[in-house]
């Protein structure tokens, strides 16, 4: 295949996975809308999920409801199968955009000359970072139970890559040539696998707030939320598995690339400030909880302003930032002419 | 005097209202209050905050230029964010203040810590509360086996798991007490006492380390001394004696312009093809010096980090004497490599300033530059005659023209004169100044110098910070308490848990300890009634 079809073929994928990732988000929702049965169902099935020891907030399955009268039992039950198979369905939309979603990004690596790993500007870290979510998210959803998180894990992605094809897609080019080095794997893997996991706890801690507000319900979407202890320690553990993933990216391997590549290994570029904001909001995150006993909502409120933080980092301060090394969203055009005069020391471009 | 001894006699000392401290209390206090925790936690949200003025106002350490751009354009501001120290956020007093008191929390911390985890690594696992089923995570179950072999079973499969146990001299009350994770607190500790090393490290180099730049030409030779370079940025501890003795030559410089693609008129492959001598009779060696491939020789590391086109203009003089002759490094403006330089003649009382085009054309009349290539170059520089600022002894940019007390060489129009040379041409001044030629062009490469003392001393600690960080996050410590006695002709098992890390799945290794002690369940055997696990640990707060 050539360079040009690669590229064909990863623009097409992305409007694949893109449209998929909207089905999922279709059927999560129609999944949730499902959940919004008479409290009397309600009640049963949760009565017959609460008897299956079911409770870490997975798919309330009445299988008995010998103890509620037979026809309620039923209606429910033929509910309890639907929000069952809408969950599934969904899942599986995610798993075939996902799919979809990793041929664009190896599309965009093959079309490169050379080829290369496709985290090379903005558009490709984007497409990157939400790929990351949402294999982490699929990574794991069985161990964490996160079936909960399946609307606002697919809507995330779609607005993000909306974004990204929208606004921010540009065309295969070769790296820059300061990023060509295989620090670019190890550096940039790690801190998009940790901005993935940030966002997954990011979500859960949101959500903590969300359901702190509503209270413990037995219908509706927040329903499906599993209980604040639930959600607590889904977001701790999410952060705890983050939080090494981050500190090798930004403090180790990324120093050591800016030694190799801009001759100072810390430097304070913006980027690299609002990395280590962020690193030190999760390190008190962490802190908080072990030592101070922070739980619950301050601890949520914490991993909240270290999400924006990093996400302020990840596509903020490349706009509002002149001075960032990092800035490789914004290509200034070569303007012809119209030069300000600069006369004073030198300083000219960097490579 | 007397009055005073005899009042210091009979009076116990200043009077006391409740709540007022002596000075050695109030220092007490103020050191609990700066290694507690909650201080800890403020601090370093405080460090947080505090770093994010570096991000958004330029700082003079990373981009000087930008700084006395930013302030020409605000200049009421300038001296308030002068007084803060906000141009330079990262040395400032109260940036260092709180990384101070940072430090300070984390030794008052480490060390308390550090003596109570000694005095803890020996201790034995404490003994087995006296009702295990008020434990949040319990089970219990009934066994046919007696009260000894049960807690002797039990002992081994918790030995087995990498448990600690309690002493058997010290049981005797029908209960097996086990412990595990004590290395947490090791990695805790490391964490924490990599933190200070990174800073040290990071203090060694910003104290004895200097970074330095220059540019320059092809052929021209370098000598490592202060003198000979453009901008020094040297640590405070740094001297001139800690220059690293090497010479080097920038032999060529070559590029790959990329002429197709969405990043057609960006270059790659920049390579300067170096001769450098780490000493004056050391032997000379050769380096292709490129991006992400500095060259090391001795502590001092050598960057590639930038270039540019030095036009090489000769100057003659009305009588043709040539005053000037070589190549001026012109800065480049913008990527497309339109670059503003300046020539100044020595004592000639003439001065040009102008722009080069790498490859000209005129665009709708007007001058552009159309690819970053020197395909087509052109000089194009105004001319200024009189006083340039080169006699007054001050210290002058070689890259701007002090035009204030000098006057503008004008046509017989009135209008500026402008010199347009292509490669080659030469053209005469007006007024019988002389002439210009334009030689050719000669590529500059700007070399970035530092030296980053104690480097693998921070990349050593973040590295153990980060193991310590793993050891503190995942290794859960964990307690695991078994207590048998009989009842009847059974033996009644209680099996409680406890995860003194918060947020375990307690509740499955318990259920897996249980499992384990009770062996694969016998055929036959009818459920019985007693047996219950419970996993609560879900609903705890």
């Amino acid at each position: 295949m050539t360079d040009t079809a690669w590229e064909t073929l990863s623009n097409q994928a992305i409007g694949v996975a893109g449209i998929f990732y909207f089905l999922a988000l279709m059927v999560h929702l129609a999944e949730w809308a499902s959940l919004r049965a008479p409290r009397v169902t309600r009640e049963a099935a949760r009565n017959d999920a609460a008897d299956a020891g079911e409770a870490r907030g997975g798919v309330a399955v009445a299988t008995g409801g010998a103890s509620s009268p037979g026809e309620v039992a039923e209606a429910a039950a033929a509910r309890s199968r639907r929000v069952d198979f809408l969950g599934r369905l969904g899942v599986i939309l995610t798993i075939i955009a996902c799919a979809g979603h990793f041929v664009s990004l190896v599309g965009r690596g093959m079309a490169a000359d050379p080829n290369r790993v496709p985290w090379g500007n903005m558009y490709e870290f984007t497409v990157s970072g939400s790929f990351f979510v949402v294999l982490m998210y699929l990574a794991l959803y069985r161990k964490y139970a996160l079936a909960w998180m399946a609307p606002i894990v697919t809507g995330f992605v779609v607005t993000v890559l909306m974004v990204a094809v929208i606004w921010l897609h540009s065309e295969v080019a070769p790296l820059t040539e300061a990023l060509d080095s295989y620090w670019l794997v190890i550096h940039v893997v790690s801190a998009v696998i940790a901005t993935g996991a940030f966002t997954l706890g990011g979500i859960a801690s949101v959500m903590y707030l969300v359901k702190m507000r509503v209270g413990e319900t037995s219908t509706g979407p927040m329903s499906r939320v599993p209980s604040l202890a639930v959600l607590d320690r889904t977001a701790y553990r999410v952060h705890a598995f983050a939080f090494p993933v981050w500190t090798f990216a930004v403090l180790i391997t990324g120093p050591i690339w800016a030694h190799e590549a801009w001759s100072r290994y810390w430097n304070w570029d913006p980027k690299e400030v609002w990395a280590f904001i962020t690193w030190v909001v999760y390190a008190a995150y962490l802190h908080a909880r072990a030592t101070a006993g922070w739980k619950g909502r301050n601890a949520a409120i914490l991993a909240i302003v270290g999400l924006a933080t990093l996400w302020f980092n990840f596509i903020g301060i490349n706009y509002f930032s002149t001075s960032s090394q990092h800035s490789y969203a914004v290509e200034a055009p070569a303007v012809p002419g119209t030069v300000v005069e600069v006369r004073g020391a030198p300083a000219p471009p960097r490579l | 005097m007397t009055d005073v001894q005899e009042r210091a006699e009979t009076d116990p000392g200043p009077e006391r209202r409740p709540g007022e401290l002596g000075a050695r209390e109030l220092a007490r206090w103020l050191w609990r209050q700066l290694t507690s925790m909650r201080t800890a936690l403020i601090l370093l949200l405080l460090l947080a905050l505090a770093a994010v003025p570096g991000s958004v106002i330029p700082q003079s350490g990373v981009d000087a230029l930008n700084v006395s751009r930013w302030k020409d354009q605000h200049p009421s501001l300038t001296p308030i964010y002068e007084r803060l120290g906000l141009f330079s956020v990262y040395d400032s007093a109260w940036f260092s203040a709180i990384y101070i008191l940072l430090m300070i929390s984390l030794v008052g911390c480490i060390i308390p810590r550090t003596f109570h985890y000694l005095r803890t690594i020996k201790a034995p696992p404490p003994q087995a509360p006296r009702n295990l089923l008020r434990l949040p995570d319990h089970a219990s179950y009934t066994s046919s086996d007696g009260v000894d072999d049960v807690l002797e079973q039990a002992r081994v499969v918790l030995r087995s798991r990498g448990y600690r146990l309690r002493p058997t001299e010290a049981r005797g009350d029908g209960a097996v007490s086990a412990e595990r994770g004590y290395l947490r607190e090791v990695g805790n500790l490391v964490f924490h006492v990599s933190v200070i090393f990174v800073l040290v490290g990071f203090a060694i180099g910003s104290l004895l380390g200097y970074q330095g730049g220059v540019l320059l030409l092809q052929g021209q030779q370098f000598a490592n001394a202060g003198a000979s370079y453009d901008d020094l940025d040297p640590g405070s501890l740094f001297g001139s004696e800690d220059f690293d003795p090497f010479l080097m030559t920038v032999d060529s410089f070559d590029i790959e312009w990329l002429t197709e693609g969405s990043a057609a008129g960006t270059a790659r492959k920049f390579n300067a093809g170096l001769t450098y001598r780490e000493s004056v009779d050391a032997p000379e060696q050769t380096y292709d010096l490129r991006v992400n491939h500095p060259l090391t020789i001795g502590d001092t590391d050598v960057f590639l980090i930038g270039h540019g086109y030095a036009p090489v203009i000769t100057v003659r003089d009305g009588d043709g004497n040539i005053t000037y002759d070589g190549p001026s490094v012109f800065l480049p403006q913008d990527p497309s490599f339109l670059s503003f330089g300046v020539i100044k003649p020595p004592a000639a009382g003439i001065g040009f300033d102008g722009f080069f085009y790498p490859t000209f054309a005129l665009v709708d009349g007007d001058p552009v530059t159309v690819w970053p290539d020197d395909l087509e170059p052109l000089v194009s520089m105004l001319v200024y005659t009189g006083d340039l600022g080169q006699d007054d002894g001050k210290p002058q940019s070689v890259y701007a023209l002090d035009t204030e007390r000098a006057d503008q060489v004008l046509q017989d129009n009135g209008q500026p004169f402008r010199l347009d040379l292509r490669l080659g041409e030469t053209q005469t001044l007006p007024d019988g100044l002389g002439t210009v030629s334009f030689e050719g062009v000669e590529p500059w490469v700007r070399i970035q110098i530092s030296q980053s003392p104690g480097k693998l001393i921070a990349l050593g600690g973040v590295v153990l910070a980060l193991i310590g960080l793993l050891g503190s996050l995942f290794i859960r410590p964990r307690r695991i308490w078994v207590r048998a006695r009989r009842e009847g002709d059974a033996t009644m098992v209680e099996v409680a848990a406890l995860d003194r890390s918060g947020g375990g799945d307690v509740g499955e290794v318990l259920a897996s300890v249980v499992a384990e002690l009770r062996g694969p369940p016998p055929e036959d055997a009818p459920d019985s009634p007693a047996d219950q696990t419970d996993r609560e640990q879900d609903d705890r707060p």
